[in-house]
């Protein structure tokens, strides 16, 4: 048998997560249901506490075991949790209607990683070389979340979809990085909370107007009308 | 040597295709048939009579023995229990695609054969599937080979035995890739339901269901047989540690012993995926397919432009 | 000896036009000539890649020399190409025309000796005048041939269109080839002395961009594709055969020995038009070919599609090239040159099949097919090793050329820039889908042509003995190069060594294939199909030993459909490629919309280049020509006043 221990070398797995980091976005912009959705967002979160505890092992600094105890709990656990929760309030049924179809959006999925990748390079300059690759990868991450809440039409997905850009930008700092300082991640943190909690006010109103969570009615709201 | 890794591979495939069974059986609340109904069936298949179509060719006839033959002769290639074999510099991975292929096409041919408007349903789609598909296991296929320098299927599995393959990001993007092609290719669910007895959402069993007796039996061996080359490809590529390095006697044992505790846990896992999911709509298929495929090409990104 | 050959090309020709010859005596005279032409084409082909043979005298006229012949590798190469398909065609034909009368039988035969002989010209053309002379005969002999056997309002339209494509092709190669010769338009434009000379280089980009256009019009690059789908299927079949087998190739010969041995490559940005090209000729056509009804025409589409193929071997050479990697650049190489070999075998035995059928049933309709196994089962076992090859299934040569060519991607150096580092993984994940859906497309034309239940009634019978022998020896050619793709690669190392000096991949055993060192890669196809064969065999044994028993024939089960069942609930051609056409609809625009006249669903298509390209086109080229109308007045003072305006510019530029 090989020596298990040599194969786990932290920086290979912190790689090996945002890999996965960058499949799950992959996913979520190929995803149709809006279950489906909120479940891959809840391992989104779940793979970011874990980097987040490479990089505290890798460096050594306390206060990100801390920021991954809160982006477990936040990210993996309660705001799935509360969208769960939204949804089955909202009653809001069916697939997400998507504005473009799956294969067109998949393609340009494609051409915006490649974007990311060709940036990531001359963007990751003074950052230690190991984690260039994982510099390209958030902005891959970031820029495919950015892609689905264009695409879709369903007021939840877009939701989602702003909180996978913020899981990756998130990613991108901690593990690009190698951390940044906590009260940043506290403060992101607390915005993305309350952004939350005011589109979830949003969505029911929305929905008392229209009777639909579907975001074309919103076009309705102009001067001429 | 060689033949006791074919010899392995035919028995143990109808054993673990049970243990599916039973697994998928326990899981949605229903009476498991035991590890040796697929003994029992087979052997039920040999006996029977074997009819053919009137207007059938040598095709139809002759399509089980090849099948088959090339089932075999892929399980030849594919590192089960040792890395070093015999035949390994005859081929490598694109040859051992492009022998599954052989089978597939000839698969199709057989149930274009026989005039049917549901072999030839089976057809059409098993091509539209397969077209969508083995772009996707190629390109899997190739960011193994891109990082073991080699396309020899034993050169990658020595290179994957020795370090950290499969934590390259490229790899997480092959790995995914490969598991959809294993869900696509053998006809599991999400694809198409291998039990179902509704012509009209099947793919793969449409284009057997004129066969009957001994080459009934040889098509289900040869499928039972694909979906063990599949697990064990995916074993081999990423999770082989225990595949022997030589023909040593104490070697073959231990590897042996590893093959039979990975696929028991590998079971499980594909059960819960068939249990979870529900079978897509047909044209639902290709896109599934396309998403593998665009996970391969991410993972051929990731390896090209990352240098990963 | 090639030389010879070519000669008797016109005198064969001219024999046809003897009066009062029985028809059976002139068809045997003329094709039997044809036949030993290619062979003695193919012969010498084949000894100048073994041995590098010496320039052939000159003709000169006049003190001038006009006419300059040489035999190098390149040109031995595409000579054992042409010799292979024309051979087998002139031997097909002596079976197909069997029922034509004398002015058919003219029709055919004065031109089929004329466009072998201007293919070989073109080969053994050593300046440029002969190849310009050649080139036009073969433009013109090949569209008196595609009206050879139907003169339909269709047939008329596509030679008009083969002609016109053909011309402007013809057109830029003679801008090109001005440009080269800029010097001395009538002494020094042999290639030997072209080589030698250095262009500028913004005249060097301007040949190569007219020459990528000539040589793409004849090669059926996109965008200027659009005679090949009506040329191929309105010609008869074995000149289909030797148009798209044997004609297509031509083209690749020009842009090897023009853009490539005459204007070294340098720099990356040609390779990369070639790759972009040849991936875009070759999705376009493999995506047609699996949504079309008529079985020519989708083997047409499908030369499109190899030839696409081609491209992209020769422009990932180019790119290696210039990033400094001769060896792999010589690998990329071959594995087009291969794939162009294999693709004049399959495809030719592809077109030769075609013809037999449509011989025997009257129509190449895969809508009206089916059940042809039963009826011609040589010929259907014939076009199974035809499919299987073009499919690129082991252990035949299609699969061998393939794998060369993934090989070639897969063992690409890192590339100086990232723009081209994104590029290969692309071009290569394009190749995968392109070589998938090419096998969609033939499996569909052989099974829906030659397998199930007949879609109509017709009589069919077997192929006659001459095209049987014809299709039996391309058949075998696909075997043999499938179990020893080392030789073919020996011979074309000698073209390596020709064009990328000095550099050439490894000593190849004829059965097997090593391209950089066996650790890394190596394909032995004879112990594939020993083992397949002795598996398949040990199966049959055991099984009949223990469970053997007689076997019965049934009525077919079909579900229990039984009473109710007709021929009619196969798959049409609309129906086995409705997926893909739902897929692709973005880019293609079909649709299926039914028939009311024959009462199926057929897929409605529209060539989106010609929609969107050729017809603005011509409506801008008509609309220009309505204003030049207004200079025509019918006074005779205006046009007076023209002549005296032009007087006057051209006194004012003398001056």
């Amino acid at each position: 048998m090989r020596p298990f221990l040599d194969l786990f070398s932290l920086l290979s797995i912190l790689k090996f997560l945002a890999a996965w980091m960058l499949l799950l976005s992959f996913a979520l912009l190929a995803q149709r249901r809006l279950l489906s959705l909120i479940h891959l967002l809840a391992w989104q979160g779940i793979t970011l506490a874990l980097s987040t505890a490479m990089v505290a092992v890798l460096t050594g600094d306390r206060l990100l075991w801390v920021s991954a105890t809160l982006t477990l709990s936040l990210k993996g656990l309660l705001i799935p949790f509360l969208l769960h929760r939204l949804l089955r309030r909202l009653q809001v049924r069916g697939d997400v209607e998507m504005s473009l179809n799956v294969a067109s959006v998949q393609l340009l999925g494609i051409v915006l990683v490649i974007f990311a990748f060709a940036l990531a390079a001359p963007l990751a300059g003074s950052l230690p070389a190991a984690t260039h690759g994982m510099l390209g990868i958030a902005l891959a991450a970031f820029l495919l979340a950015f892609l689905m809440m264009i695409t879709r039409r369903k007021a939840i997905s877009e939701v989602v979809g702003f909180l996978a850009m913020d899981n990756a930008l998130f990613f991108g700092a901690t593990s690009a990085t190698l951390g940044m300082p906590l009260i940043v991640e506290l403060g992101i943190a607390l915005d993305a909370l309350i952004a939350f909690l005011i589109l979830g006010v949003f969505f029911f109103h929305i929905r008392e107007s229209f009777e639909s969570l579907d975001l074309h009615w919103l076009e309705h709201l102009r001067e001429n009308q | 040597m060689q033949t006791l890794q074919v010899l392995v591979a035919l028995a143990i495939a109808p054993l673990f295709s049970a243990w599916l069974q039973m697994l998928r059986a326990l899981l949605q609340n229903r009476r498991p048939a035991g590890l040796g109904q697929g003994y029992r069936d087979l052997r039920r298949l040999f006996h029977k009579e074997a009819f053919l179509p009137e207007d059938s060719s040598w095709l139809f006839r002759f399509s089980p023995y090849i099948l088959f033959g090339t089932k075999v002769m892929a399980s030849t290639l594919v590192p089960i229990l040792a890395v070093d074999l015999p035949l390994a510099p005859a081929a490598d991975v694109i040859a051992l695609v492009g022998l599954l292929a052989v089978a597939r096409i000839f698969q199709v041919l057989a149930a274009m054969d026989t005039g049917t408007p549901f072999a030839s349903l089976g057809a059409h789609r098993e091509m539209l599937v397969s077209a969508l598909a083995e772009p996707a296991l190629l390109s899997a296929f190739f960011i193994a080979s891109l990082l073991a320098g080699s396309t020899s299927l034993s050169t990658i599995v020595l290179h994957a035995q020795e370090g950290l393959f499969s934590l390259h990001p490229s790899m997480v993007f092959a790995a995914a890739a490969f598991f959809l092609v294993l869900l696509v290719e053998n006809s599991r669910i999400p694809v198409d339901n291998p039990a179902t007895h509704l012509e009209l959402t099947m793919i793969h069993e449409a284009m057997l269901l004129e066969y009957s007796g001994r080459h009934l039996a040889l098509l289900e061996w040869g499928a039972q047989l694909k979906l063990l080359l599949y697990v064990t490809i995916g074993i081999a590529l990423f999770f082989p540690w225990g595949i022997a390095d030589q023909f040593a006697p104490m070697a073959i044992l231990l590897a042996g012993l590893a093959l039979l505790i990975k696929l028991f846990l590998a079971a499980p896992i594909l059960a819960l995926v068939e249990t979870l999911l529900a079978k897509k709509r047909l044209f639902r298929v290709p896109e599934f397919a396309a998403t593998a495929f665009l996970f391969g090409v991410i993972g051929l990104l990731t390896h090209f432009m990352l240098g990963s | 000896m090639a030389l010879g050959a070519v000669a008797l090309g016109p005198l064969a020709s001219l024999g046809s036009l003897l009066p009062r010859l029985h028809p059976s005596w002139l068809r045997y005279t003329s094709l039997m000539t044809s036949t030993l032409m290619s062979l003695l084409w193919l012969l010498s082909g084949a000894l100048g890649l073994i041995l590098v043979a010496a320039p052939a005298p000159n003709l000169a006229v006049g003190g001038i020399p006009l006419w300059q012949f040489r035999l190098d590798p390149l040109s031995a190469f595409f000579l054992v190409v042409l010799g292979v398909v024309g051979t087998a065609s002139s031997l097909h034909a002596v079976g197909y025309f069997r029922q034509l009368g004398r002015t058919g039988l003219r029709r055919v035969l004065i031109p089929l000796p004329l466009f072998l002989s201007a293919m070989a010209l073109l080969l053994l053309a050593d300046n440029a005048y002969t190849f310009l002379v050649a080139w036009e005969g073969m433009a013109l002999s090949s569209s008196y041939l595609i009206l050879a056997q139907t003169q339909t309002i269709q047939a008329r339209h596509a030679a008009y269109l083969y002609l016109l494509v053909a011309h402007l092709g013809a057109l830029c190669l003679l801008a090109a080839f001005a440009l080269l010769c800029h010097g001395n338009p009538l002494a020094g434009n042999d290639f030997s002395a072209l080589t030698h000379e250095v262009l500028a280089p913004g005249l060097a980009q301007a040949v190569l961009l007219l020459t990528l256009l000539g040589f793409g019009a004849k090669l059926g690059m996109a965008p200027l594709h659009v005679w090949l789908p009506e040329a191929h299927p309105a010609a008869p079949s074995p000149v289909s055969a030797l148009m798209s087998a044997a004609m297509l190739p031509m083209a690749l010969y020009g842009l090897l020995r023009i853009d490539w041995q005459i204007l070294p490559p340098e720099g990356v940005s040609w390779g990369l038009v070639w790759l972009a090209l040849g991936l875009l000729t070759a999705g376009f056509g493999v995506l047609f070919s699996t949504l079309q009804r008529d079985l020519k025409r989708l083997l047409a589409y499908s030369s499109m599609e190899n030839m696409g193929l081609i491209l992209v071997a020769l422009g990932l050479a180019r790119l290696f090239v210039a990033e400094g990697s001769p060896t792999l650049a010589a690998l990329a190489l071959s594995a087009g040159l291969f794939q162009t070999l294999n693709h004049a075998l399959f495809k030719g035995l592809l077109f030769l099949g075609s013809g037999s059928v449509f011989h025997s049933t009257g129509t190449v309709d895969m809508g009206r097919l089916g059940a042809l196994i039963r009826s011609m089962p040589q010929t259907t076992l014939l076009m199974l090793i035809g499919c299987l090859a073009i499919a690129g299934l082991p252990p035949l040569n299609g699969f061998a050329s393939e794998w060369m060519l993934l090989q070639a991607f897969l063992l690409a150096p890192q590339m100086a820039s990232g723009t081209l580092q994104a590029i290969l993984p692309l071009t290569a994940a394009g190749v995968v889908l392109v070589l998938a859906l090419a096998s969609f497309a033939i499996i569909k034309a052989f099974g829906l042509s030659f397998l199930g239940q007949p879609r109509s009634i017709y009589t069919a019978h077997e192929a006659g003995l001459w095209e049987r022998f014809a299709m039996a020896f391309l058949a075998l050619g696909c075997i043999f190069l499938g179990l020893f793709p080392g030789l073919a690669i020996h011979a074309i190392s000698a073209v390596n060594v020709l064009l990328l000096p000095g550099n050439s991949l490894g000593i190849q055993q004829p059965w097997r294939l090593t391209p950089i060192s066996p650790e890394r890669a190596s394909y032995v196809p004879g112990w594939f199909l020993i083992g397949i064969a002795v598996a398949i065999l040990l199966t049959f044994l055991l099984v009949w030993w223990r469970f053997g028993r007689p076997l019965r024939r049934v009525p077919v089960w079909s579900c229990g459909f039984r009473g109710a069942r007709t021929a009619r609930m196969q798959d049409s051609p609309a129906g086995f490629s409705q997926s893909l056409l739902r897929i692709f609809q973005p880019i293609h625009h079909g649709r299926i919309q039914p028939d009311t006249a024959s009462k199926e669903l057929r897929v409605e298509l529209a060539d989106p280049f010609w929609v969107g390209l050729y017809e603005p086109l011509q409506r801008l080229a008509l609309a220009l020509s309505r204003q030049a109308l207004r200079l025509q007045h019918g006074k005779i003072s205006s046009y007076l006043l023209y002549a005296f305006l032009t007087l006057v510019v051209l006194l004012v530029l003398v001056r």
